[in-house]
């Protein structure tokens, strides 16, 4: 105890800070790919496939994180895997992330007018065609701003993986605390970076929201 | 390597694992409630023709918006204690998550607002309804039937996200699983059946969501539709 705030502590939680950002991006690689993988199964041909991952779906978003974080930390080495706090961390907000972005992609994919499938099928593509060709890049389009907003969850449930001991932010300023002892000043201050990571990407979300609302209501309607 | 599960070992501790289900039931319930009064009086505030009051509630929506309800519950608690506030877990808990909900209940009902018909209320005007007739009758009612649905998955996630609160101590369902498992060494098990009640927690949230939706809207019981 005792002692102030100096350059050394800055420079850890500053350190902790890149961990954030890297464990974010982490998930939204891995949640993306696998998301990608849920949003097609949803609206898959088959019964059995769109209903397994409506299970999945339905399981991971009944399910809070900090539960999936200790199932895959603590759980997993009860039963003798043993696993570092970064694996565990990187893999249950992949499979959280999976299931939120999957979720949201599908209603994007599904968005994409009806005539457009119809027509994509009226010019006699294939399935891969019309989605790769015709529906993907209109989905993409629409998909964008809710994605950027939901990075901004990403970066604050990252907060989650200092309980299983990965020193990210949260963590860093958890321990920067244990030595200082003034929790109230160092929250803030992760309160405050945390702000700036999160807040421009809200802003970009909600510019991007602005811009499509503005090219929609330029098309006439059909 | 065989892996031996055993399930009984943690289901026996059935009493503590229903507490903690009724306690995290209990937080959800308090935040929910007292989240939506203080979300839509910020959604209105938003609206305020004063700068000042208008800026206070944009400030108080992003800030909670764009930070971690980790970082949030720590401020609450260790804030409160610096004040000299010697509070229980539970009023702490309660209290940061009605903030947390509060700042997204804003934003939802804002979105109820602005998708009110400026047509409607020009029309409460002219059948001569005073401005507390027409917000309570011609905006605040139907905005909140519009936005139901979204509401309800917010405040579903919120009984999720009680689980946070297991980090200041607050006996709530994942606090009762830390404690299992640190006392049977049954990690896996312990997890898997605490996950599964959360699930069945949020399908009991949403099932009541819903009959209460034809309780309070009438209009959608008798019609079928939504608004």
């Amino acid at each position: 105890m005792g002692g102030h705030l100096n350059i050394n502590h800055l420079m850890f939680l500053g350190q902790g800070a890149l961990w954030t950002i890297g464990l974010s991006v982490i998930a939204l690689i891995g949640g993306g790919i696998v998301g990608f993988v849920i949003a097609l199964a949803r609206i898959s041909p088959l019964k059995s496939v769109r209903i397994g991952s409506a299970v999945y779906v339905q399981l991971v978003q009944g399910t809070p994180l900090l539960v999936i974080l200790f199932l895959g930390y603590f759980g997993l080495a009860a039963i003798g895997l043993k696993v570092s706090p970064l694996a565990a961390a990187g893999a249950s907000l992949t499979l959280y992330v999976a299931a939120y972005l999957g979720e949201i992609w599908r209603g994007c994919i599904e968005s994409v007018p009806k005539p457009q499938w119809e027509a994509a099928d009226g010019l006699a593509l294939s399935r891969t065609q019309r989605m790769m060709k015709v529906i993907l890049p209109q989905a993409i389009r629409i998909a964008t701003p809710p994605t950027v907003g939901f990075m901004v969850q990403i970066i604050k449930n990252t907060s989650l993986a200092s309980v299983v001991g990965f020193v990210e932010l949260m963590r860093s300023g958890q321990i920067v605390n244990n030595s200082l002892f003034e929790p109230f000043a160092i929250y803030a201050i992760i309160a405050v970076v945390y702000f700036a990571m999160c807040y421009p990407l809200s802003l970009f979300s909600q510019k991007l929201e602005r811009r499509m609302g503005r090219g929609r209501s330029n098309l006439a309607p059909a | 390597m065989s892996i031996q599960l055993d399930f009984p070992a943690v289901l026996e501790r059935w009493p503590s694992l229903l507490g903690g289900a009724v306690l995290t039931l209990e937080l959800a319930c308090f935040a929910t409630v007292l989240g939506a009064l203080i979300g839509t009086l910020a959604a209105i505030g938003r609206g305020s023709r004063s700068p000042l009051i208008a800026g206070a509630c944009k400030i108080y929506v992003e800030a909670i918006r764009n930070t971690p309800l980790l970082v949030q519950i720590f401020l609450v608690y260790f804030g409160l204690a610096s004040l000299g506030l010697k509070l229980s877990a539970f009023t702490v808990a309660v209290a940061a998550l009605t903030i947390n909900v509060g700042a997204y209940t804003a934003e939802i009902m804002r979105a109820g607002f602005e998708a009110i018909p400026r047509g409607q209320i020009e029309a409460a005007e002219g059948l001569a309804l005073s401005r507390l007739q027409i917000y309570w009758h011609i905006i605040l009612l139907p905005a909140i039937e519009k936005v139901y649905p979204a509401l309800t998955s917010q405040f579903v996630l919120l009984m999720l996200a009680s689980s946070v609160c297991s980090q200041i101590s607050a006996e709530e369902l994942t606090a009762v699983a830390n404690y299992i498992q640190s006392d049977t060494y049954r990690a896996f098990e312990t997890y898997i059946i605490v996950a599964v009640l959360y699930v069945i927690l949020s399908l009991v949230m949403r099932a009541g969501f819903w009959g209460l939706g034809l309780v309070l809207f009438p209009r959608r019981r008798r019609l079928g539709t939504p608004l």
